[in-house]
């Protein structure tokens, strides 16, 4: 069960991508359909004995490498933190394989798509089962490489290969220091296996290397390795590029699972993170930040599927802050609901774009909601969730992580709190400027598509519905157990809480305003967003024209990409050429080249001086005797 | 005798002769001459192969002596003798050359059509100096094979080549043997002082620390320019691109090797002060290496000399490693060099592929092969990843256990070690976007036939090989570890017993 999780995914990618030509598409898909199935049956069964049936274990596997006191195993550990990660995964990612079915089926090569598609879903199996972290690397490279195959799934396009390309090469610069902190992990610790690190951690806490504190580097380190997969700050340009992959791809990868990966390992880690204070804070303020920042580019992006993905972002940036103030719990809980209406959104996006005939633009939209009622209605819902309106699955893990920035009494938790709060207000803003722009008002799109607007295939609605269940549901049924009363017992030992700080506890006795307070600013938001685009749809593109400069600012994503290329791509590759150029080809190549013609030279003028005449070589001897006596003459 | 009852590297070195005299009685009509020298030199390097997988099985993991020992007196009077031999560092590399080189055989089978017959025997002939290169225990014997691994290797470049190889065969010539000429007054010297060439003899040998100096500086002169080391690295690319594809493949897949193993035979048992003093040389040339050749490698227009670039880069990974004298730092780089071996290789007859199909290795005259050749797209993609150290395939774990490695020493240059991982990527994917993404623009193109099954053949191993040293790094990793562990023990002791140089 554990293993059959773990390894179906590969199984069915196996099956469609080596055997997809010779057994056909149809047979393809479906087979990675029941691998997933599978998957998911024995990944909620994992789920189900080791959360609630409190039996965590370690799967050994086989030694991968085993090098003078470095020593680890392939091996899947089963925790409830893995086990949580592990059922979410299987589930949503089974959903999405069904979707798929219908929204490729009008492609050239689906066999391929769904090979990718379970690959990836084993890559992050094996990343949220890893019992070192090396093992961890191991998934997150892999996720890293499907994620760069499904981005440029469509390789004919320029841009997808451009996006692909971008996001793989962000996130190594992101790997770069994960590699540097396993490296120092091993250097303090001696191991990389969780369950050595995570007993040592509290002996090691006060070990320093290079005149820092160990553990603050490791924490700094790893957060960095972090950035580059969630998508925070810096880091960030690939994500909403990555949107050039097929939508259900976006749903996969850039809502429910991969970014998350950053999240988990913050909280894999939780027993060295807590030893690490100032790098819990830099968590939090860069989390905080990015909460804001992507909400703010949000609000006035016009691609349906980008200004999800600069939701998911800044969503991610909340699972930080949370992480960052100590309450993995709550983090872990925004990261659960998150990928149920997260999922649930970019797939309505998808149904909405296959509705509309691969339009993306949702200027170019409207009034389409009564030819997709079923679309419409899940939108909404996935919505409300975001948005955190009570009853909905986000109220509850989103007030929780609010309510903790407050209850964390530090300067970092406030700066969290405001950035949470300004950052609610836009994410409501924006979702209902998407929901009126793309549903509501008079039709934007020609009559020819118009024409051909319809509501999708039932394979694709329903897993839209039981997503939307799951956006409802996981609320309130998995609260007590994520952050409630019952999460000493639910969690058994997987995150570990300094008990010094009482988080948990804190997090209950946070001030009544915060949720108050959080309730009135989505309302706010959503309101505010009925009265621009719904009541008054002139007065945004007034608003637009006056503060043009702010505009252009935020439409332009505050010029990350301008500023990375001129910073770094540009003067790369004009280095590049310089040093092949000059550095290779004329000094390096010069000096023996210009050695090799002086012989040359040298040589040729020593062929001048053999005349062939006796009378020179005569008067030749003549001056060599002459000189050869008078040197002789002095030096005696 | 020894483990296998026979003379077992004695065998494998000069099996590869045997073929080369069958290739020469044969006579007859050219495309029968062909033939025969075809099939003849496959099945001498398949035979030789099948027998240094005995090695594989009884070398003993768990001892760091030499093994399989061959003694012959050959110049009493001077000390000199025929001593053969493997230990954990070169019982790989035997293999990886006798692995190779069937592959190669069998990847020039239809692309070379002239004098076929010199063609096979310079490849027989280039196995059974590298072989011999690596079991040779003598320092003599060890130079004649390694000098004499440049003969074939000079004659495959200059003669099937491509239109500059004459300039490419004679820079490679010359850089090599200039190197050489240097290391022959070492090898001189250390007969004179020791009185005897024998390797084993000679780690027991005490060197003053002032004539190591001089010693490491006339060796270095000599495996830098093998490794290569920047910036003596130049030769490399140009015989890259005007090597055949099977040229290119045993170039970078032992012949690349030779270097290193060099500082590893010589420069660290015998010289560990003088190591230890010009590290920090090798940590700063290994760095520059990784991220200038990396950035060169980006802007190249030639396939195949973006990846002769990036095999410049891996080896500074590999130098580092060395340098680190601690055993993830050198079990990394013997990784890594086995991996690059088998990477790198494949790679090469990747652009093989295409070039025996257009002709060209200029990156713009391709785009959209994904398409056209989805196969070949699927097993270069492989190859990409492996070389950009995907965690699975075989490039991991060596890049990894010397980043580890070198972090001990320094994370500095840990640091400028793992910048390759983003600047490897960036070139590689970049490659890979030019020929096999996009749209397929050029009419030329449409009409390449997939893989073959000979080249199927030539590849299911290669790609066997990466994914096994990826997911299962340890059954070549054993190989290393008592050897390795007791390079490093007698490493630190001689540190600490010259100490009194420390100050120096």
């Amino acid at each position: 069960m554990f293993v059959g999780a773990v390894f179906f995914p590969l199984l069915g990618a196996c099956i469609s991508g080596f055997l997809g030509r010779w057994i056909g598409d149809r047979a393809a898909m479906w087979a990675t359909v029941v691998c997933m199935a599978l998957a998911a049956g024995c990944g909620l069964l994992a789920f189900w004995q080791v959360a609630f049936g409190g039996q965590p274990q370690t799967v050994p596997l086989v030694t991968w490498m085993d090098v003078g006191e470095l020593e680890f195993a392939w091996a899947l550990r089963y925790d409830t933190l893995s086990a949580v990660m592990v059922g979410m995964v299987t589930l949503i990612s089974t959903l999405i394989h069904l979707y798929s079915i219908g929204y490729m089926s009008h492609d050239a090569t689906p066999s391929r798509f769904f090979a990718y598609l379970s690959l990836f879903t084993f890559m992050m199996l094996m990343l949220v089962t890893a019992d070192n972290l090396v093992q961890l690397f191991f998934g997150w490279e892999g996720v890293g490489l499907a994620s760069y195959l499904l981005i440029g799934y469509w390789y004919e396009k320029e841009s997808a290969n451009a996006a692909a390309m971008k996001a793989f090469i962000v996130n190594r610069v992101g790997d770069l220091f994960f590699m540097l902190g396993m490296a120092l992990t091993f250097h303090v610790f001696g191991s990389v296996e969780f369950d050595t690190i995570f007993s040592a951690a509290a002996a090691k806490a006060d070990e320093s290397f290079l005149g820092l504190p160990a553990l603050e580097l490791i924490g700094v380190l790893l957060f960095l390795g972090a950035c580059g997969k969630s998508a925070q700050l810096g880091l960030h340009t690939w994500l909403p590029d990555a949107m050039e992959g097929p939508t259900p791809v976006s749903a996969l990868i850039h809502a429910a699972t991969m970014v998350t990966a950053g999240v988990f390992l913050i909280c894999r880690m939780s027993p060295v993170m807590e030893y690490a204070p100032l790098a819990l804070a830099i968590v939090t303020v860069v989390g905080a930040s990015t909460a804001l920042f992507a909400a703010t580019i949000g609000c006035v992006q016009n691609d349906i599927k980008r200004i999800i993905a600069y939701s998911t972002c800044s969503q991610l940036g909340y699972m930080f802050f949370a992480a960052g103030v100590g309450l993995y719990q709550a983090a872990m809980f925004h990261l659960f609901t998150h990928a149920f209406f997260k999922a649930l959104l970019f797939l309505g996006a998808g149904s909405v774009i296959h509705a509309m005939s691969d339009e993306q633009d949702i200027r170019r939209m409207g009034g389409i909601w009564k030819k997709v009622p079923v679309t419409y209605a899940v939108m909404w819902i996935g919505s409300l969730a975001l948005a955190g309106i009570p009853i909905f699955a986000g109220y509850y893990s989103k007030d929780a992580i609010l309510e903790g920035a407050i209850a964390a009494h530090s300067a970092a938790g406030s700066y969290a709190f405001a950035c949470g709060i300004l950052a609610a207000f836009l994410t409501a803003f924006y979702s209902w400027r998407l929901l009126i722009l793309t549903f509501h008002g008079a039709p934007r799109a020609d009559h020819h598509v118009m024409e051909h607007v319809h509501e999708s295939p039932a394979v694709m609605l329903v897993p839209l519905l039981l997503l939307s269940v799951g956006a409802v549901t996981t609320g309130f049924v998995f609260a007590p157990y994520f952050i409630g009363d019952l999460q000493a017992e639910f969690w058994n030992g997987a995150i570990f809480n300094l008990p010094a700080k009482h988080m948990m506890e804190a997090l209950h006795h946070a001030p009544d305003w915060v949720p108050t307070l959080a309730k009135a600013t989505a309302l706010g938001g959503i309101a505010l967003a009925i009265l621009l685009y719904g009541v008054m749809p002139r007065v945004p593109g007034i608003l637009a024209e006056r503060a043009g400069g702010l505009y252009r600012f935020l439409l332009n994503k505050w010029y990350f990409d301008e500023l990375y290329d001129r910073l770094f791509v540009q003067p790369a590759r004009r280095l590049a050429v310089r040093l092949w150029r000059v550095g290779d080809a004329r000094i390096i190549d010069g000096l023996p080249n210009g050695a090799a013609s002086l012989a040359a030279g040298a040589g040729q003028g020593a062929v001048r001086l053999q005349t062939g005449r006796v009378a020179s070589y005569a008067f030749a001897m003549i001056i060599g005797l002459t000189l050869f006596v008078t040197l002789f003459l002095l030096g005696r | 005798m020894n483990a296998a009852g026979f003379p077992i590297l004695s065998l494998i070195t000069f099996l590869p002769l045997v073929g080369v005299l069958v290739i020469l009685s044969v006579r007859g009509e050219e495309a029968v001459v062909a033939s025969n020298a075809r099939w003849t030199a496959l099945w001498t390097s398949l035979i030789t192969f099948a027998l240094s997988l005995v090695l594989w099985a009884r070398f003993d993991k768990s001892s760091p002596e030499f093994q399989f020992i061959e003694q012959a007196s050959w110049l009493p009077e001077f000390g000199i003798a025929y001593i053969m031999g493997v230990d954990g560092v070169s019982v790989l590399f035997v293999l990886l050359s006798t692995a190779l080189t069937p592959l190669c055989i069998l990847a020039s089978w239809e692309a070379v059509q002239s004098r076929v017959r010199e063609y096979m025997i310079a490849f027989l002939v280039l196995e059974t100096m590298m072989v011999g290169m690596f079991c040779a225990l003598d320092l003599v014997l060890f130079y004649i094979f390694f000098e004499a691994v440049l003969i074939p290797m000079f004659l495959i470049i200059g003669v099937w080549g491509g239109a500059r190889r004459v300039y490419a065969a004679y820079k490679f010539f010359l850089y090599t043997l200039l190197g050489s000429v240097l290391m022959l007054l070492a090898v001189i010297v250390l007969w004179y002082q020791a009185g005897t060439t024998s390797i084993p003899e000679l780690y027991e040998f005490d060197i003053p620390f002032a004539m190591q100096l001089w010693l490491f500086l006339a060796f270095f002169a000599s495996f830098a320019v093998k490794v290569p080391m920047w910036p003596v690295h130049t030769w490399l690319p140009d015989a890259h691109v005007e090597a055949p594809t099977a040229g290119s493949v045993i170039l970078a897949g032992v012949l690349l090797k030779m270097g290193a193993y060099g500082f590893l035979r010589f420069s660290l048992p015998l010289l560990p002060e003088a190591s230890q003093y010009f590290a920090p040389m090798i940590y700063a040339l290994s760095i520059v290496a990784v991220v200038y050749t990396s950035l060169v490698a980006l802007a190249q227009e030639d396939m195949k000399k973006l990846i002769a670039y990036s095999s410049v880069a891996h080896m500074g990974i590999v130098t580092l490693g060395i340098f680190s004298f601690n055993q993830q730092g050198i079990e990394g780089a013997l990784f890594t060099m086995l991996s690059h071996g088998v990477v790198s290789g494949a790679l090469f007859l990747c652009v093989g592929v295409l070039y025996d199909r257009e002709h060209t290795r200029e990156i713009a005259r391709y785009g959209g092969i994904a398409k056209i050749m989805p196969a070949y797209a699927l097993v270069f993609m492989l190859f990409t990843m492996a070389s950009v150290a995907l965690p699975g395939t075989a490039g991991f774990p060596g890049e990894f256990l010397v980043i580890l490695g070198a972090w001990a020493v320094n994370p500095w240059v840990a640091f400028g070690a793992a910048l390759g991982m983003i600047l490897g990527a960036a070139y590689m994917l970049l490659l890979y976007r030019r020929v096999a993404f996009g749209r397929v623009t050029r009419d030329s193109l449409k009409g390449l036939l997939d893989l073959s099954p000979r080249e199927h053949a030539v590849f299911a191993p290669l790609i066997l090989l990466t994914l096994w040293m990826g997911v299962h790094p340890q059954s070549f990793l054993s190989f290393f570890s008592a050897t390795v562990a007791e390079l490093v023990q007698q490493h630190q002791a001689a540190i600490s017993a010259g100490s009194r140089f420390a100050g120096l």
